[in-house]
């Protein structure tokens, strides 16, 4: 990644890819051309939808170079259907990097994902040359993505689908517990729909390993000042209110009132 | 060209004015721009006491406009005071503290503590649609808007404000019971309650059920509200509502507006405030006018 001390900002950023990577999932890369950036494992990009729609979309950076950023978009509503539909050469208006992310550990650590949010945890193992080792679940075969992607960042990739049909059936939780037994790792990185990580923060939780999870909020400014996207946290004992854009999307697992 | 504005008393460099709610307490925007650029920055809405806010979903969308159900969350007054009013006076641009609270004497225990903190103004939240005590409640009452304004004005040595709801049948008459009560100035409008329910779900999208509508959407709205109201009162009118362009603001000057706010257009483009004063400074230079203040109420009815 390039280090130029520059700030986030809106980038006007054109298309050069867009590939479908699994049924209503699409993979989109954006060239960066001189809209020079750093951003972190973690980080969000908030991007416009089209003239109709007035609220961005958060999407997690899925793989950032000096040349390009990748994003993995699953068609959920009317602004994710518009993102599907770009085509090579049309401009994304991106304001980002956005948010806090995650914290690289120095030795092994699991990446664990849940669908697309396997997507910011690919940036996470490239960051960490081999060091990590990923499990991820996904309903079916059908809704795999990034499987070669992870297998050549990661030391060992382990695939779980609901309904068995490739890899371990049922969720992360079961492989993630027998890796977590097997060997030393620093810690968990999880992003997936909430449930998933509450599972998982509740087997890390147990085994005593350090357990980061990415939320996912509806957001409004995306920058901390309009307390849409607030999720329950604890510190010292005591509950506040954390903004999951500004002060997430990463947490520690413990910080979450689950 | 003299984009200036005096304001109950107050100075202000340019009629662009951050609303509040959209803006936090300036931080989060000072990392994008120079916040002496604008006018002047609304605070986040206080309450006497902490709040956490409402329960997730907040926020919904509908073509060109959104609906929050925030729920005021904030430090309280006293935090607000302590750790976050020092870094908005630093920021050299006016200061707007907005208050909401469950009683005309709490309205007025937090003015007293706002008196003399630097603010600049105090904005008078009769309005807020989202929380069950306080807010609303107040607004929709031309008697209680005069009580809870008058009581406020007791205690303040600032210029108050009142920020009024479009949930009434007779804006002008509400406007006409703050400045009764001796309001120096009304704003308005705030959200307009609003609601969308999920088909998938059966459920309404919003957390707390309903919300309040902001955006482009409402600015017909508001410009409607602002010309009944500043049509009725002889106070300056702060106008808002879905102001994305440096040509709403002049549609909002029109009407009969003093200073225009800039919320939602805030999170589709984080520079919009910017891009709106560049705008009305370009009619300015395009019609030859030397004082954005000679254009306040200039609409000339068909």
């Amino acid at each position: 990644m390039s280090k130029a001390p520059n700030m986030p900002g809106v980038y006007s950023l054109q298309v050069t890819r867009n590939e479908r990577i699994a049924s209503g999932v699409a993979g989109i890369a954006v060239a960066l051309g001189d809209s020079l950036f750093s951003a972190k494992p973690g980080q969000f990009m908030h991007i416009k939808c089209g003239e109709g729609l007035l609220l961005r979309r958060p999407v997690s950076i899925c793989t950032a170079s000096q040349s390009e950023i990748f994003f993995v978009i699953e068609t959920k509503g009317a602004g994710t259907q518009w993102l599907s539909e770009r085509k090579p050469g049309d401009i994304l208006d991106v304001f980002g990097p956005l948010g806090r992310g995650f914290d690289i550990p120095g030795s092994g650590f699991i990446v664990a994902g849940g669908g697309v949010g396997a997507a910011p945890l690919l940036f996470a193992a490239q960051a960490a040359a081999g060091k990590a080792t990923a499990v991820l679940g996904f309903r079916s075969v059908k809704n795999v993505i990034l499987e070669k992607e992870f297998a050549a960042a990661c030391d060992k990739v382990l695939i779980a689908t609901e309904d068995g049909s490739t890899g371990v059936k049922g969720t992360v939780t079961g492989p993630l517990d027998t890796l977590i037994r097997s060997g030393a790792y620093a810690g968990v990185l999880a992003c997936g729909p909430r449930p998933m990580l509450a599972a998982v923060a509740k087997t890390c939780g147990r085994r005593g390993v350090d357990c980061m999870v990415s939320l996912e909020e509806r957001m409004g400014c995306a920058i901390g000042a309009c307390m849409v996207c607030s999720c329950r946290t604890h510190a010292d004992g005591a509950e506040r209110m954390s903004r999951v854009c500004k002060d997430g999307p990463v947490f520690n697992a413990t910080e979450i009132v689950w | 060209m003299d984009m200036s504005v005096d304001f109950a008393g107050v100075r202000f460099r340019n009629p662009v004015v951050a609303a509040s709610g959209t803006f936090g307490f300036g931080r989060e925007y000072s990392d994008f721009y120079d916040l002496s650029r604008l006018g002047g920055i609304c605070a986040k809405g206080l309450t006497a006491n902490p709040r956490a806010g409402n329960e997730p979903p907040r926020i919904a969308e509908t073509p060109m406009g959104i609906l929050n159900s925030v729920g005021l969350q904030n430090p309280g007054v006293d935090a607000f005071i302590a750790e976050e009013l020092p870094f908005l006076l630093s920021l050299g641009t006016v200061v707007i503290a907005n208050i909401s609270a469950e009683s005309a004497a709490e309205y007025a225990d937090m003015a007293e503590k706002l008196s003399g903190s630097g603010v600049g103004i105090i904005e008078v939240n009769v309005s807020c649609p989202n929380v069950k005590a306080g807010g609303m409640q107040f607004g929709t009452s031309a008697d209680s808007v005069r009580e809870v304004t008058q009581a406020v004005k007791e205690k303040s040595d600032v210029p108050v404000m009142v920020k009024l709801s479009p949930n009434v049948t007779d804006i002008s008459a509400i406007a006409l019971a703050a400045q009764a009560g001796g309001a120096d100035a009304i704003s308005l409008i705030n959200t307009i309650t609003a609601m969308r329910i999920d088909t998938a779900t059966g459920r309404p999208v919003l957390g707390n059920n309903t919300g309040g509508l902001s955006g482009p959407a409402v600015l017909p709205v508001a410009i409607r509200m602002v010309w009944q109201a500043a049509s009725a009162v002889s106070i300056p009118v702060l106008g808002m509502g879905g102001v994305s362009t440096g040509d709403n603001a002049i549609e909002m000057l029109l009407a009969g507006a003093s200073l225009v706010g800039v919320g939602t257009a805030s999170f589709n483009d984080p520079y919009a405030p910017l891009k709106i004063i560049d705008g009305i400074a370009k009619y300015m230079e395009r019609r030859g006018i030397s004082r954005i203040s000679d254009i306040t109420g200039k609409v000339v009815l068909n």
